[in-house]
């Protein structure tokens, strides 16, 4: 089964973090990478720039500046994983969430997965963020 | 509980809790002392029972709660109530801060920024105001930023709460001229005050000040989230900064932009910043700010200096000399020129601009450059030993001098 892992957090306090905060999160957050890459569940995984970097498009016409919603929390970045049920997709998710504690992961399951198709797609992770 | 991200959630919070504060208290110490008051008690119980799910919001309810029961602790001299009562703030009334402050977060916190600079204050007063208020910097480390003692810089910032305390800021909702007039107030406090640690350099107590301009910006940006010119404002800085990591070498003299080693530019500041820019070229109303960031933009696609786009750069130097007419400016797109048709060009460029910047290091730095590049060796020195009696901190001098020194070695 397919479930992708949400990452919310509160986008002021995680983009004030210093560099080195910022990569030891990162650090921590590697190990767990690393591990779902062995254990063969890891699918593509993103990091999103904060919203203000954000446009939404309602309906044809209108383009917003911003997020789709004004949330305390915003959508940082997401993981899409292949594990066997809903329990398994919690474990990897209380994994990530040790690693990175004041972030709150959304656990949904995936109804369809598009691969990816770029012919120059990347191999390697690419930090753009 | 992790007391580090207890300390974060507090400056995050500050801003929008101390305007909201301000807006009932009308007071500036006031509002500071209960959000300092909240921040205690945050501290004492927030470990204990896990962060509320909405710190700002019970910053502020306890932050009001504390102070109008200081008030009335002095009025009847009645012993407090136990602190959980106070603090136990459920989710009913984290509702109620919700719709008491929703539809005033925005305005609060503009109002908070725009006191820090309104315009009877001088440049260095809102700047230091802006980083004890909305910032939450101590007193130490400003002054420390400022290389001026505490006590100047407690004095300072003691004049100015007195000042706009008399300035008698309005706290009913501004309307739409006066609410962008104090944004565009903001924006410059906010420019000011990233320059101030821009041009600081690596001196690494006056370096944050280019992180707490940039989270300020976002912070705007948060606010205002379709002004072109506050995402142009925020690229730029983001732009700017990125290259801080290869603007010095090891002993610390600055690296021209030519030769600084664009692997160590930050991807992650640039790839924000460009994603900015995009956002604001497509409302085709350009404004200084943009005009500005497109100009690093364009430092920042290219991979080398041999592969920028100098004749873009040119042209954008252009809008912005019509923007603002200022000798800076055409000093700078002399340097595109310079580029595009040569230091003969460019010099001839500058040469009416020796009076208006007769101070002004920079001048001097390309005068010289370009002088030495028409072997016009005599005239370069002249220029740089101007430059250099000129230059504003050591990483300056040294920079222009061993230019000086090289290059006379070679053309010798």
């Amino acid at each position: 089964m397919l479930y992708t892992l949400l990452c919310y957090n509160k986008e002021d306090i995680v983009w004030s973090w210093s560099k080195e905060e910022d990569a030891a999160v990162m650090a921590k957050l590697s190990v767990v990478h690393e591990k779902l890459v062995k254990e063969g569940k890891l699918g593509p995984s993103l990091r999103l720039l904060p919203t203000t970097a954000a446009t939404t498009l309602r309906g044809p016409g209108l383009v917003i500046d911003g997020p789709f919603a004004e949330t305390k929390e915003q959508l940082l970045g997401f993981y899409v994983i292949d594990v066997e049920n809903l329990d398994a997709a919690l474990d990897v998710a209380k994994e990530l969430s040790a690693a990175n504690p004041t972030s709150v992961y959304e656990i949904r399951p995936i109804a369809l997965y598009v691969p990816e198709a770029r012919p120059n797609a990347p191999k390697e992770m690419v930090k753009v963020y | 509980m992790d007391i580090a991200w207890i300390n974060s959630a507090l400056t995050a919070a500050r801003p929008q809790a101390v305007g909201a504060l301000l807006r009932y208290f009308r007071d500036m110490d006031r509002a500071e002392e209960a959000f300092q008051d909240a921040c205690l008690r945050a501290l004492k119980s927030w470990p204990e029972k896990g962060p509320p799910r909405d710190p700002t919001a019970w910053l502020i309810l306890v932050g009001r709660n504390a102070a109008l029961d200081g008030v009335r602790k002095q009025s009847r001299n009645t012993p407090l109530p136990p602190d959980e009562e106070i603090s136990d703030t459920g989710d009913a009334e984290s509702e109620l801060a919700e719709r008491l402050d929703g539809s005033h977060y925005r305005d609060d916190v503009l109002r908070l920024l725009f006191i820090c600079c309104h315009p009877d204050l001088p440049a260095t007063q809102q700047i230091a105001l802006a980083l004890r208020i909305v910032s939450g910097l101590t007193v130490v480390q400003i002054a420390r930023a400022f290389l001026v003692s505490e006590a100047a810089m407690e004095q300072r910032i003691t004049r100015a709460k007195a000042r706009i305390a008399k300035a008698d800021v309005p706290f009913e909702a501004p309307g739409p001229a006066e609410r962008s007039e104090r944004v565009a107030a903001v924006a410059a406090m906010i420019y000011l005050l990233f320059n101030e640690g821009y041009s600081a350099g690596n001196d690494p107590d006056r370096a944050p000040l280019c992180d707490e301009a940039i989270r300020l910006a976002r912070l705007l940006l948060r606010l205002f989230q379709t002004e072109p010119e506050i995402m142009g404002l925020t690229a730029l800085m983001l732009l700017q900064q990125a290259r801080l990591p290869a603007r010095f070498n090891a002993e610390g003299d600055a690296v021209l932009l030519d030769d600084h080693d664009r692997v160590l530019w930050d991807d992650k500041l640039i790839s924000e910043g460009l994603a900015l820019v995009d956002k604001a070229m497509r409302h085709n109303r350009p404004g200084p700010y943009q005009v500005q960031a497109a100009i690093a933009a364009t430092h920042s696609r290219a991979a080398t200096a041999a592969e920028t786009d100098w004749a873009g750069i040119d042209g954008l130097y252009l809008a912005l000399e019509r923007m603002q007419p200022s000798p800076v400016i055409t000093l700078n797109r002399a340097v595109a020129v310079a580029k595009l048709h040569g230091p003969a060009a460019a010099l001839d460029m500058i040469e009416p601009l020796e009076e208006l910047l007769a101070g002004y290091f920079p001048y001097f730095g390309a005068r010289g450059a370009f002088l030495l590049q028409l072997g016009r060796n005599r005239e370069a020195r002249a220029a740089f030993d101007r430059a250099i009696s000129l230059a504003g901190s050591t990483a300056e001098a040294t920079h222009i001098r061993r230019h000086l020194d090289r290059l006379m070695a070679e053309a010798v």
